[in-house]
């Protein structure tokens, strides 16, 4: 079948755009993309950079940080170190993707298919973005979150606002659940339970902190065992629910800070999959129209070069290299699936045997429903591709003085880089574990934090000890962050109220 | 369903309150930053903002992360000629071979943090806690200008003020008025027409009536569609606009005895002062005096960098700034600011005249300012002067400058808030 282009030109229109977007829509829908209802935002550069400093977040608080990063963004933008991406995109109901107005319209349709189809099916889909996120209600706790936080700057001043939510942000990335489930509440929900949870809150770390003697029974057993019970790994909820000194409006902060954390969280979880996602679609969807006659040669041959260039991965001995480039892997990882399933070589039928010749829609769906980026790779990185990239994994032990090359793209080395990649993927991994320990509830009331090492890393002390006096402000009381491996505490930092 | 939605024309600067915050964080290493550039800039260069680094550690956010150690493996692509078992030497960089995400916590980094302030915020920033002393008694004087405001309509004026709309109302009015008894007469007639049989004995009555009815329609015809006297004008009342103006008047010894360094830092204080004055007022202008033995208006090139020699008679500056004032600056309607820049070098015999001339100057300036450029104790001006600071001590101020790091400190001491 033959049509007439959409469009010649590379100037956009919003009937233009409209168009575009309607025969994406509807090609998106022949795959069979379940999606949010779009809204799709035109922006200029200076919006750009207002979304890009509030976590592209379309409402959010006020704090400073955002300010230095709003004018970070802004003076590297002005003196041409970096460009500003095309599009970003936000998890919520509808899923609003802003768009830049000096895209061409080439790339304009390029990002719908990205951002509104296919970032958006990922949000709708993954299990991660089910699980943890609930896109119908962020926005609306966003408003109650600004608003609070606003109400607490009029009553307790700025200054003391920007005290506990600098604390807080020091601690964000130890602010989530890794494996309970969160429940999705609405602004009204919110904001009634806000209240009840002011007083049933303090009521219970008075409990716990009671003074008055309580007549021991005879058999209590003598010592009691450490308080918490279990290790905690959510700092911030156990300061939340614990630390003995702070005010309602504090704990009502520090419970925003990580319901943001938590809200965030599955998108530095999915990174590569999201990515590769979206780009397989674009492509997909793309080509499709491409088909049908609807867009023409011109067209796809500038789309063809945004594409490569985003997918494009430097190699190791590069200038331009900075890490495994997640749009590259991602993709490649999504495409060589599709291949697995459509045109399996012997090699895809020993390593893939569930998934060889299988309808690869069908696959590829059910990856994108069930994986994040370690379960992923771990399952479906397949050697032709490791070939293809050429990786090969390297040790950095710092008790040897040189790098070791433990496995590279051959027989031998497929499983050895296959779990290497996924490990780097393991949030678990690259952040330090740090949990809480232990806390001195019948002396000093310190609280002590344990950092079991992985692999003998240690914390880069510097930043740790800042952190370490954040928390001591929060606490109230001693705060002591010990860094433990085979049982030993190697590396020790205490903040005490009176200074270190 | 989709929606397709135009944010450009939304208010940009989402970020401006996180960008306030920001600043009043980080003021005290503004204001080093601030008063560091002023070096650079020229006195009258007043419309561009600056460019303020501050050390980046100061602004880091704390987290938790690793530090280089331990055993990391990296996957890296892009392989050539490595088999399993090589050994590489480690690279002089912490980090190793690969990890490069985390390039900006492993590494130093950037050691500044550079971003960019409008000039409406560095005038903030380095006119934080001052203000202009005296500054109520003339804001509001020097009315001389207009503006012309809409003040509804007339009935004559200039034919480019002509309201359309007005005047079409006033004539459709008039000629409603002016028709009326003779519509009313004509569908009168009319209808008598109507009734009237149609026969022989009718006939005279029917042209009579005719004839009337011909007469009242030509002359509805001749009420005109529009008269002179419809026409209406926008009127526009003259309102004058409240306006504030001021002149600075620098004054400087070029004699032999002032080097160009000295000349230098008198310049910083000036353009200190030139942007202070200039933030205040609607309007600003400079008054250059250089004086040795003879006091010369010049423009201010020639002031900063010709030489002179000879001696030094203060009075002569002083005499010709109270005849330019008295000549081109009314004090009804210039706020008149002085500042003079010595070495503290004056002929002994002069310092009674510049007494008595200060003296009658000074009821006409909002603010006179004497800075001493000096490494020496007090010099004959400073004597000269120092009796002037009790009697004046609201418009006289005097202050020593011994090099560049005391001017800004001087000037904020000058001018820092009453009561403050």
């Amino acid at each position: 079948m033959s049509r007439e282009p959409i469009s010649t030109a590379s100037d956009w229109t919003f009937e233009l755009l409209q168009d575009y977007e309607r025969e994406i829509g509807r090609v998106a829908e022949q795959f069979n993309l379940d999606t949010y209802p779009n809204q799709i935002e035109i922006i200029n550069s200076e919006q750009m950079m207002d979304a890009y400093a509030s976590s592209a977040m379309p409402i959010n608080y006020h704090h400073w940080s955002f300010g230095k990063h709003f004018l970070g963004v802004q003076n590297s933008y002005r003196r041409g170190h970096m460009g500003l991406a095309y599009e970003i995109v936000f998890n919520s109901n509808p899923c609003i993707a802003y768009l830049m107005e000096e895209n061409t319209l080439t790339m304009q349709a390029l990002v719908i298919a990205h951002a509104s189809y296919g970032h958006n099916s990922f949000f709708k889909n993954n299990y991660l973005f089910r699980t943890w996120t609930d896109a119908e209600s962020i926005i609306d706790y966003m408003v109650f979150a600004r608003n609070f936080i606003a109400r607490c700057e009029q009553r307790h001043g700025v200054d003391e606002v920007e005290a506990v939510l600098d604390a807080c942000h020091a601690l964000m990335s130890h602010g989530v659940d890794r494996y309970k489930r969160p429940y999705p509440l609405s602004l009204q929900e919110e904001k009634r339970r806000q209240v009840e949870r002011e007083a049933a809150l303090q009521q219970q770390v008075n409990e716990l902190w009671r003074t008055i003697p309580v007549a021991e029974s005879p058999d209590a057993p003598q010592e009691k065992s450490r308080y918490p019970e279990e290790p905690q790994e959510n700092i911030l909820y156990f300061l939340e629910k614990n630390a003995p000194l702070l005010e309602p409006w504090q704990r009502e902060i520090i419970r925003i800070v990580r319901k943001v954390a938590q809200y965030l969280y599955p998108q530095r979880q999915t990174k590569v999959m999201n990515e590769g996602w979206a780009c397989f679609w674009h492509f997909h969807i793309l080509h499709e129209l491409y088909r049908e006659g609807l867009v023409n040669d011109g067209f796809m041959l500038e789309f063809l070069q945004y594409h490569t260039s985003v997918i494009y991965q430097p190699p190791f001995d590069s200038p331009h290299y900075s890490g495994i480039n997640p749009y590259t892997l991602g993709y490649a990882m999504m495409q060589d699936l599709k291949r697995v399933c459509e045109s399996p070589s012997e090699e895809d039928r020993i390593w893939f045997p569930d998934i060889a010749g299988t309808p690869w829609q069908e696959t590829l769906d059910f990856a994108m429903r069930d994986f994040k980026d370690e379960s992923f790779i771990l399952q479906f990185l397949s050697p032709k591709l490791i070939r293809e990239l050429k990786l090969f994994s390297v040790l950095d032990d710092e008790e040897k003085d040189y790098l070791e090359v433990t496995a590279i793209h051959d027989d031998a080395g497929y499983q050895a880089i296959r779990e290497s990649m996924s490990a780097s993927y393991n949030l678990g991994n690259l952040e330090p574990n740090i949990q809480v320990y232990n806390v001195n509830v019948r002396g000093d009331r310190a609280l002590t934090l344990r950092h079991d090492m992985h692999q003998g890393r240690p914390l880069e002390r510097e930043s740790a000890e800042e952190v370490v006096r954040h928390l001591q402000q929060l606490w109230g009381f001693d705060v002591i962050l010990e860094s433990v491996a085979d049982g030993a505490v190697r590396q020790r930092i205490v903040h005490s109220e009176l200074g270190p | 369903m989709t929606y397709l939605i135009d944010r450009r024309d939304n208010p940009k600067q989402k970020s401006a309150v996180n960008r306030q915050r920001f600043m009043r964080r980080y003021r005290a290493q503004i204001q080093r930053a601030v008063s560091e550039n002023l070096k650079g800039r020229h006195i009258t260069d007043n419309d561009r903002g600056e460019k303020i680094s501050i050390p980046s550690r100061d602004t880091n956010e704390p987290r938790l992360y690793h530090g280089a150690g331990g055993r990391v493996t990296h996957v890296v692509p892009g392989n050539k000629e490595f088999t399993a078992g090589d050994q590489i030497p480690r690279p002089r960089r912490g980090g190793g071979g690969g990890g490069g995400g985390k390039a900006s916590n492993d590494g130093e980094g950037l050691d500044e943090f550079v971003f960019q302030i409008s000039q409406q915020e560095f005038l903030d920033i380095l006119f934080d806690d001052m203000e202009l002393p005296n500054l109520t008694k003339r804001q509001l004087s020097g009315v001389e200008e207009f503006k012309r405001v809409k003040g509804g309509f007339s009935s004559d004026g200039a034919p480019t003020n002509i309201s359309v709309i007005r005047s079409m109302r006033s004539a459709t009015a008039r000629r409603i008025a002016l028709g009326a008894s003779k519509r009313t007469e004509l569908r009168e007639l009319e209808s008598e027409l109507e009734r009237l049989p149609d026969t022989e004995e009718a006939q005279p009555v029917r042209l009579e009536l005719e004839a009337r009815i011909e007469e009242l329609r030509d002359r509805l015809t001749r009420i005109p569609f529009l008269d002179d006297v419809d026409i209406r004008y926008h009127r526009h009342n003259k309102e004058p606009i409240p306006h504030s103006k001021a002149v600075m008047f620098c004054l400087m010894d070029v004699s032999g005895s002032m080097d160009q360094a000295t000349k230098d830092l008198a310049k910083r204080f000036y353009i200190l002062l030139y942007l202070f004055l200039s933030r205040n007022y609607d309007k600003t202008e400079v008054v250059f005096i250089r004086h040795h033995t003879s006091a010369k208006e010049v423009d201010e090139d020639e002031f900063f960098h010709s030489r002179e020699t000879g001696g030094t008679v203060v009075s002569s500056a002083l005499e010709l700034m109270k005849t330019i004032v008295e000549a081109r600056y009314p004090v009804s309607e210039w706020n008149i600011y002085g500042a003079q820049a010595s070495d503290g070098d004056n002929w002994p015999d002069d310092a009674g005249r510049c007494i008595e001339l200060i003296n009658r100057l000074l009821p006409l300036c909002q603010y006179y300012a004497y800075v001493e450029i000096t490494q020496a104790g007090d010099k004959p001006l400073w004597q000269t002067y120092s009796s002037l600071s009790k009697e004046w001590s609201e418009t006289f101020a005097m202050q020593h400058i011994t090099g560049p790091s005391d001017i800004y400190p001087v000037f904020k001491e000058l001018f820092r808030k009453q009561g403050a």
